[in-house]
């Protein structure tokens, strides 16, 4: 027994900040959070329950859950292989030795480190006024922008471009994962006399499949739960017309606007799963299109 | 006949030809990709350039123009956004500093423990914890934030800075600790080893081996918990109530919701102000920042 203690003692000693904070902060809260979603709890008075009154309301009835839903569906399923696409492109343009490396790298990475503040929510919601620089550069082109911010149809493409100006740090473990492929294969090809196209799809495609398939993961569920923008940006509502009604911003609102913290805990508890089945999916059909390295023998 | 002595010369020759032609080809394409990389940086930066412009504009000239230079430099945005709010941006300021500077401290030493732990300690029970810490790396803030305020608000410790700054020293930014663990395992165990003959502690070990080791790995972690404590939001957002204790993403906000229309200058010009301790960090330490990234997939 005196034994067991003294063996394990130090481990549990130094993970003690951390088994206090999981606990209470983390895997607490989301049991807690699950229970509330079964009752109505307007913090005032104690928690009622409800039983699967909420989820059934949320499904059947209620039209800003579905919508939410849609608008992020959209954003996710838009701006990742956007911004993956284009993350790609500037790292394969990057990558073999090319002059002023460290500066284009900086240049790139700036916008995602300064992406998720609220002066660049600020600075893209002038930006795309009908005014803003957007418009006035579509205008030297000789083409109309519409109302950007005002017009449901277009005002998600303001966040969508917010995501792609982001596209540093996938850009950066491309660039990670496009210096491990061996240039002899690329010689080999060219002896070959394969041409840009197919060499792209034939070894850069599948060596780099899990920095892609890692990319993938990570952004969709950054995508997913984005929320200063959207927040910023549509005025804290969702506005105009619920278009840019994020997820993340509904709950907020349910939460903190209008204190229905047992709806808000049943839509995080969705938002949970819908992550989760996410992740899984791409896990799962992972195995039919990343190879490791090592596996091949 | 002559297929004895030719090929050996033209072998030669093609070779020297297609390296010449490679070598051809390989500086056309190096143009092409700085004039597509210069345009592109441009196009990522000019916003950047087009804000900085704008917060010395007068605000008549902010709309409906693309130039970055103004007619008439304003300085006076500065001036008057510091004080536009009834409150000064010197408080919000001090507050995210505050904030700031305590959640910094507190991930590094909550989250270097834990990674220590991990990376080089021994107990029972050691890979479902791990496991459970690397799962807690997909949960989204927005599960677990209605009953942390439940809790928070129990304690009362809403309308203060506790449930910004508390959890930081229980690490709970799981990214963190991973950051930590991949570079305490590049570590020679030897170093423990012979520490531990020498009569050292675990704790005596992570304090004079680790972590003075692991200097690049903690001054990592410090700068992104900063620039993200910095840029915080939905925290503040949630806890702050009373506009003396905002931080500056909060009173930021302020400026567009209180709709002063004609303070457009002033507001980019506190925007500016708001960024700069993150541009001065990122241009500081862009190495360690470009390397994290590359090294733990961190955002």
């Amino acid at each position: 027994m005196q034994k067991f203690f003294r063996r394990n003692f130090a481990g549990y000693a130094f993970l003690s900040p951390w088994l206090v904070g999981f606990f209470l902060l983390a895997i607490g809260p989301i049991l807690a959070s699950l229970y509330l979603s079964f009752t109505k709890y307007n913090v005032v008075r104690p928690p009622q329950w409800l039983g699967l009154d909420h989820y059934v309301h949320m499904f059947q009835y209620d039209q800003r859950f579905w919508k939410a839903l849609q608008v992020t569906f959209q954003f996710v399923v838009i701006s990742v292989p956007l911004k993956l696409i284009f993350a790609l492109g500037v790292a394969m343009a990057l990558d073999k030795g090319i002059r002023a490396i460290g500066w284009y790298r900086a240049l790139f990475y700036l916008p995602s480190i300064l992406g998720g503040s609220i002066a660049v929510a600020i600075l893209w919601r002038q930006l795309f006024n009908y005014d803003g620089v957007i418009n006035l550069i579509l205008r030297l082109f000789g083409a109309e922008g519409p109302y950007w911010l005002a017009d449901p149809k277009y005002s998600l493409w303001t966040l969508i471009v917010l995501a792609i100006w982001q596209f540093g740090s996938p850009m950066l473990i491309f660039l990670a994962g496009l210096r491990a492929i061996p240039q002899e294969l690329y010689e080999a090809a060219e002896i070959d006399a394969a041409g840009p196209v197919k060499k792209f799809f034939a070894i850069t495609v599948p060596l780099l499949a899990p920095v892609i398939f890692f990319n993938l993961v990570l952004q969709m569920i950054e995508a997913f739960k984005s929320f200063s923008g959207a927040f910023i940006i549509s005025g804290g509502s969702g506005a105009p017309l619920d278009s840019l009604l994020f997820f993340t911003v509904y709950l907020y609102n349910e939460a903190f606007s209008f204190l229905r913290m047992g709806y808000a805990s049943a839509l995080a508890w969705v938002l949970l799963l819908i992550i989760a089945l996410f992740t899984a999916i791409a896990f799962w059909t992972s195995k039919y299109w990343v190879h490791y390295e090592n596996e091949r023998g | 006949m002559s297929a004895s002595t030719m090929p050996a010369q033209t072998t030669a020759d093609i070779a020297h030809a297609y390296r010449q032609e490679r070598a051809k080809r390989a500086k056309r394409s190096a143009v092409l990709k700085h004039i597509f990389l210069i345009l592109t940086s441009l196009v990522m930066i000019y916003p950047l350039i087009w804000m900085f412009a704008a917060s010395l504009k007068p605000d008549n000239q902010i709309f409906g123009d693309l130039g970055l230079w103004p007619s008439e430099f304003q300085w006076e945005n500065y001036s008057e956004g510091w004080n536009a709010l009834p409150v000064s941006f010197t408080t919000f300021f001090w507050n995210s500093t505050v904030v700031t500077v305590l959640s910094v401290l507190g991930n590094v030493i909550s989250c270097s423990f834990a990674a220590y732990a991990f990376a080089r300690l021994e107990f029972s029970g050691k890979t479902i914890w791990f496991a459970l810490m690397m799962m807690t790396l997909m949960i989204p803030y927005h599960v677990v934030l209605i009953p942390q305020y439940i809790l928070f608000l129990n304690l009362g410790w809403v309308d203060s800075y506790l449930p910004l700054i508390v959890p930081k020293f229980l690490a709970g930014d799981a990214f963190f600790i991973f950051l930590m663990i991949q570079f305490f395992r590049q570590l020679p165990r030897e170093l423990d080893e012979a520490a531990m003959i020498d009569g050292c502690s675990p704790f005596k070990i992570y304090w004079a081996i680790i972590m003075p080791l692991s200097l690049p790995a903690m001054a990592t972690a410090a700068i992104f918990s900063f620039i993200w404590t910095w840029e915080d939001f939905l925290g503040p957002l949630v806890y702050l109530n009373d506009m003396k204790d905002y931080t500056v993403p909060l009173a930021l906000r302020s400026f567009i919701s209180t709709d002063g229309v004609s303070q457009y200058g002033p507001m980019f010009a506190m925007s500016i102000l708001s960024i700069l301790p993150i541009l001065l960090f990122f241009i500081i330490f862009q190495r360690l920042i470009i390397r994290g990234i590359a090294m733990s997939g961190l955002k």
